[in-house]
């Protein structure tokens, strides 16, 4: 990252590396003359003083909640061992009901989505792009405490920001592509023009955790549409990391809302809610995609299912992102109307 | 057609509110004489096999089923039943058909045989409008001036596009899908089956069709036409059946799309059932459509697009205008002009070229349409029902609408798919929307103003897939018509409806 | 509501000259009229015209067509040799069969009004003689009431008068409205016939809001052109002033008369003005008492059909006298 100057509060990456080998040589050795202060301050902790950890939350209606069922499941510190969270962190497990409150934020905020001009809507989800850039830093630390190396990292919040870029200009180009005139026989002036669907449920990929979230949750917003989206289990700390993006963009409260938790336990809770109009699943696991294919009959849902690409497809240009992934989810609407005098 | 007319159906069924405002009389001054289109030339085989791989074949089930005119309710022909074994031969010619030459030939030479089967439904209209009446029901009229032109239209159309589709897509490479299994209902037997199968040839697609089992004919007279316009054997074949032979049309694994244009109920079972199968599916179902009359609307036009949006077809359209809306300040003055028009109504004799409204397509679905408005008139609501005169054979329903329906009522809310309209109020915009979208369909709706700027702001507000400003049903094949909600998914006609029917990368 | 209405709102903005009692405004006068979508109502006037009328149908029909026409001649070269033919022809349309018409009027200028008053009289055969300067209108509202009241004089039954188009497009309603309320007095006992040219008025939303006007200042029928301008009367333009007719009856009970005029040259075309008749306002209105043809060519076909229908075979032209 090149600009070290407008990294997030902790210390830049390399000089933290150091310093919390150093604490963790010394809290491995409990019984050392240092050992008890070791032990108060704990991982993180930087000039003698304790760090204040972050308590990662779902991001429903625009305010970061816990689960309301009070469960929770954990993740590991930082393997890394670059970051300001404790060995283990507790992440809440979204239920049903969370699900349920997630798809009423999504209803209510889509009639004042939809009605906003595309303009507006490319505007913000440009400001969601600049966001982003200025907490890239903390974007990639989060993509290394989950696992992923320096450069991937790098490279997936990079090529994320720009994958906002994108569907930022896109906003008000949908129409122009896909809506027609038609040249019906008779004398009336017909048009189909794309609308949104409504509330889309999306099951984002495990991985990339962060370019997986964008591009399958941007597209939907772009086709103004609102989201609920199930974010990768496997590094749920981004997600929220992301979500403070989004909360920090002018992007309205409620139209994107972000779940974390099971998969197989919200992906079909989402799939049977009734105001759910559409489903984007990306998952490997065959049998949930065809639940969630099968449990979306109730209503009629427009279920998409995918097995996610390979990395490389999702960083891809060409195969991770286009008008086609804001096509899935618009609805065309056929207006006729007699001319005459 | 010696139907004899022997009871005059009822007219004011319920108690209406006493009118004592001056009154027309629609009566017998000088009434029309019979009109019957001549049968003479069309000729229905007294059996009909299977269409599969260019050739009719006995049905491996050893099963037949009589088709027969709701009209007289004679039998016209008995059609073979398709059991899974017949399914499955057909799916296996459309297979070969597919990868030996549909999907090898040039799309330009795709076009012609399109273009080929379009020029000989025009040829051939006249028979087939004939056959569509006598095995449907349906008016003369409308089979002659809509339903086979418009087939004709949809082949020509989509013929067109045939080697056009690199510009379909914003250059989005794209490749058929292989078999299409596409099961058709019974309200539009010859247009549905263009509908489906059109743009599935066009985009490089073979077929497996399977008509509805009340109306046959008109398929096996297309397969007639695709036999004369030498389209590839297996290209396109017609099972004929009920419902177990659409499920193992719906299911058979070496289908890769399927299309079904039905009820909600039977579309619902078809998705849970392909859940998991990797099939593509489109799902055009059934709707509950308002048709909204402001006060400064075009009155008299809009009686009109009531009319034809409710009894247009008995009803039988899936995006009939089912529910009117109408501002309170005009609801005296539209109930009184709406009952004039429906005195004026003809119902009879499909075949007559003055018949207005014909016959319900089968006795089960004239059960329920009675059952239907049994239950409006136990609801409290008042009934007006045409004051025709009912035929002794075969399925009738008189035209019908219904007064005081309240919005949770039964009748306002399920489809009836018969000509039986319900009449709610509304005061404001706002309101009308609100009602206009309470409903679990969204397949089409109606607006009557004369206002542009209203005609806009409701069209962006209704939950619908066609909207019809100052008309109501009308249909072309450039024109992209498909629900929201639960009327389904996906689009037929238009660019728009291309992409059913490919795979894009 | 002033704005929409122009200059007045034809509660006597101005005077007729006579002074004298208006004729009671009909209530939807003071409001806009209901507007007429172009579209629709040209689709509703063609599905009407694809009734098939056949047999007992056809020829009640056309008899019943004969009897409504007001046999036309309004040409400059008109003499009183060509009216009294004309009216021999009303009279008995077809000579081999008496049953067949008679015609309900003959329509002339003024000055055959005396020619065509003697010829047909004791027939039953109604003479109506054209008004109001007729064909433009165009010209002082005394010099027509005076062109009213000659007619009259010398013994017109019905006139058939003409608005003034100018000020309908002018949206001078209350000058239309005082001159046809006016031509109305003048007419004492005639029946008055009120000539909208619709032809001229653009638009089927004028045309509506002239048949209102008229109907509302005493105009005994509405008519649709003079024969002079093209389009004359065609099947939806009919149909625009048959709904105005029905709403003034569904208003007030009161049946106003309608009459096109101009273009109706074939017994097809006339048994489809029959079915758009028929359809729209009932029985009641299928009496030469409320709905005429004006035309001239248009006997001779209706004369052809009935032969042809009698005969089972196709008619020449040559064999029906041309009067």
């Amino acid at each position: 990252m090149a600009s070290k100057k407008h990294a997030p509060p902790p210390a830049p990456a390399a000089t933290q590396t150091v310093e919390t080998r150093a604490h963790e040589d010394l809290v491995s050795d409990t019984y050392s003359d240092n050992g008890a202060l070791a032990r108060v301050l704990g991982r993180g902790a930087e000039q003698g003083r304790v760090t204040v950890n972050k308590a990662y939350k779902m991001y429903v209606g625009g305010a970061f909640v816990r689960s309301e069922s009070g469960r929770y499941f954990q993740v590991k510190g930082g393997e890394g061992g670059v970051g300001v969270d404790p060995d283990t962190v507790n992440v809440p497990r979204g239920s049903r009901k969370d699900a349920r409150d997630a798809v009423l934020a999504a209803k209510n905020a889509h009639a004042g989505w939809a009605s906003r001009t595309a303009f507006n809507r490319g505007q913000i989800l440009y400001r969601l792009a600049e966001v982003m850039e200025s907490r890239k830093e903390e974007l990639r630390l989060s993509l290394v405490r989950s696992g992923e190396s320096d450069a991937a990292a790098t490279e997936e919040v990079l090529r994320a920001i720009d994958r906002v870029v994108y569907y930022a200009g896109f906003c008000d180009k949908v129409h122009a592509l896909v809506a027609s005139h038609n040249p019906v026989a008779g004398p009336h002036f017909g048009f189909s023009i794309p609308e949104p669907m409504g509330v889309v449920a999306v099951l984002a990929p495990e991985r990339p955790a962060l370019l997986g979230l964008v591009s399958t949750l941007l597209p939907v917003l772009t086709g103004a549409n609102t989201a609920v989206v199930v974010a990768s289990d496997a590094d749920p700390r981004t997600a929220v990391v992301f979500c403070e993006c989004l909360a920090t963009s002018d992007l309205p409260g409620g139209v994107a809302n972000v779940l974390l938790g099971h998969a197989k336990e919200l992906a079909p809770a989402l799939a049977k809610h009734r105001e759910v109009i559409a489903v984007d699943a990306w998952t490997d696991d065959a049998d949930l995609r065809a639940t969630l294919e099968k449990e979306g009959a109730d209503n009629v849902k427009r279920v998409k299912t995918h097995a996610p690409l390979k990395t490389a497809g999702w960083l891809d240009e060409r195969s991770g992102q286009g008008l086609g992934w804001i096509e899935r989810f618009l609805e065309t609407k056929t207006v006729w109307h007699p001319v005459g005098v | 057609m010696s139907n004899e007319i022997i009871k005059p159906a009822k007219s004011m069924t319920s108690a209406a509110a006493k009118d004592t405002s001056p009154a027309l009389d629609f009566g017998h001054a000088w009434d029309y004489a019979p009109a019957p289109e001549a049968t003479d030339h069309v000729k229905i085989q007294p059996r009909y096999e299977l269409f599969i791989g260019g050739k009719w074949r006995a049905p491996k089930s050893g099963k037949y089923f009589q088709t027969i005119s709701p009209s007289t309710e004679q039998v016209l022909s008995e059609v073979a039943e398709g059991n899974a074994a017949d399914v499955d031969l057909a799916v296996r010619a459309a297979r070969q058909a597919y990868d030996k030459v549909w999907s090898k030939m040039k799309p330009a030479e795709r076009a012609k045989y399109i273009f080929r089967i379009s020029r000989a439904i025009q040829e051939k209209a006249r028979e087939l409008a004939i056959v569509e009446s006598m095995d449907g029901g349906k008016p003369i009229k409308e089979s002659r001036d809509v339903d086979v032109p418009l087939a004709a239209a949809h082949f020509f159309y989509h013929a067109g596009w045939a080697d056009k589709l690199d510009y379909a897509f914003h250059g989005r490479r794209h490749r058929a899908l292989g078999v299409a299994g596409q099961i058709i209902p019974w309200n539009f037997p010859l247009l549905m089956a263009a509908w489906k199968i059109a743009p599935a040839l066009a985009c490089g697609n073979t077929v497996v069709l399977k008509p509805a089992e009340t109306t046959p004919l008109t398929a096996l007279l297309l397969a007639q036409i695709f036999e004369e316009a030498e389209l590839p054997a297996g290209v396109v074949n017609i099972v004929t059946g009920a419902g177990e032979t659409g499920a193992a049309v719906a299911g058979h694994p070496d289908v890769n799309k399927v299309a079904f244009t039905g009820s909600t109920g039977v579309g619902k079972r078809i998705q849970r059932a392909l859940a998991g199968s990797n099939k593509r599916l489109t799902l055009e179902l059934g709707g509950k459509a308002a048709n909204i009359v402001f006060a400064d609307a075009p009155l008299d036009q809009a009686i009109e697009g009531i009319v034809n949006g409710i009894y247009f077809n008995q009803g039988h359209v899936c995006c009939a205008g089912s529910r009117l809306l109408v501002e309170e300040s005009v609801h005296d003055i539209v109930v009184k002009k709406l009952r004039d028009r429906l005195q004026t109504l003809r119902l009879g004799d499909p075949l007559d070229k003055n018949t207005d409204v014909g016959a319900i397509n089968s006795k089960m679905q004239l059960d329920k349409i009675k059952q239907l408005v049994e239950a409006g008139e136990h609801e409290g609501a008042q009934r007006y029902s045409a004051p025709c005169a009912i035929p002794q054979k075969g399925y009738w329903f008189p035209p019908t609408f219904f007064t005081g329906v309240s919005q949770s009522s039964r009748i306002a809310r399920e489809e009836i798919f018969g000509p039986v309209l319900t009449v709610l109020t509304f005061r404001t915009p706002d309101e009308a929307i609100e009602k206009a979208n309470n409903t679990m369909y969204g397949l089409s709706a109606g607006i009557w103003t004369d206002k542009g700027a209203k005609i806009f702001w409701m069209a962006t507000r209704l939950q619908a897939g066609v909207v019809w400003g100052n008309t109501y049903n009308k249909f072309d094949p450039s024109s992209p018509f498909g629900g929201y909600k639960e009327s389904g998914f996906g689009r037929e006609g238009g660019r728009q409806g291309l992409s059913a029917y490919v795979e894009l990368e | 509501m002033s704005s929409i209405l122009g200059n007045g709102n034809g509660h006597g903005a101005r005077s007729s000259g006579n002074g004298g009692p208006r004729a009671p405004v009909y209530p939807l006068f003071t409001s806009p009229p209901p507007p007429v979508d172009q579209v629709a109502v040209e689709e509703r006037a063609a599905s009407l015209a694809k009734r098939s009328i056949k047999k007992a149908t056809k020829v009640a029909g056309l008899r019943l067509a004969i009897r409504m026409m007001d046999l036309t001649t309004l040409e400059g070269k008109d003499t009183a040799g060509k009216v009294r033919a004309l009216c021999n022809k009303a009279m008995l349309p077809l000579d081999k069969d008496p049953s067949i018409g008679p015609c309900a009027a003959i329509c002339v200028y003024p000055n055959l009004v005396p020619t065509a008053k003697q010829a047909l009289a004791g027939s039953g055969v109604k003479v109506a003689s054209v008004a109001t300067a007729f064909p433009s209108g165009q010209s002082p509202l005394s010099v027509k009431l005076e062109d009213t009241r000659r007619a009259v004089d010398l013994g017109a039954d019905e006139i058939d008068m003409v608005i003034d188009r100018g000020a309908m497009l002018a949206g001078d309603y209350a000058k239309v409205y005082d001159e046809i309320a006016a031509t109305k007095e003048a007419s004492g006992a005639a029946h008055l016939k009120v000539i909208l040219e619709t032809g001229e008025l653009g638009s089927y939303d004028v045309v509506r809001r002239a048949s209102e006007i008229a109907i509302a200042a005493g105009g005994d029928f509405i008519k649709t052109s003079t024969g002079k301008i093209q389009p004359a009367a065609t099947p939806p333009v009919t149909l625009v002033m048959l709904e105005a007719i029905r709403d003034h009856f569904y208003a007030t009970g009161r049946k106003i008369g309608m009459k096109p005029a101009g273009g109706v040259r074939t017994a097809k075309q006339a048994l489809h003005y029959l079915v758009l008749v028929k359809e729209t306002l009932g029985d009641a209105w299928l009496t030469p008492d409320l709905f005429r043809f004006g035309a001239s060519a248009l006997l001779n076909d209706v004369l052809m059909q009935l032969e042809k229908e009698r005969t089972g075979n196709y008619q020449a032209g040559e064999d029906f006298s041309k009067d």
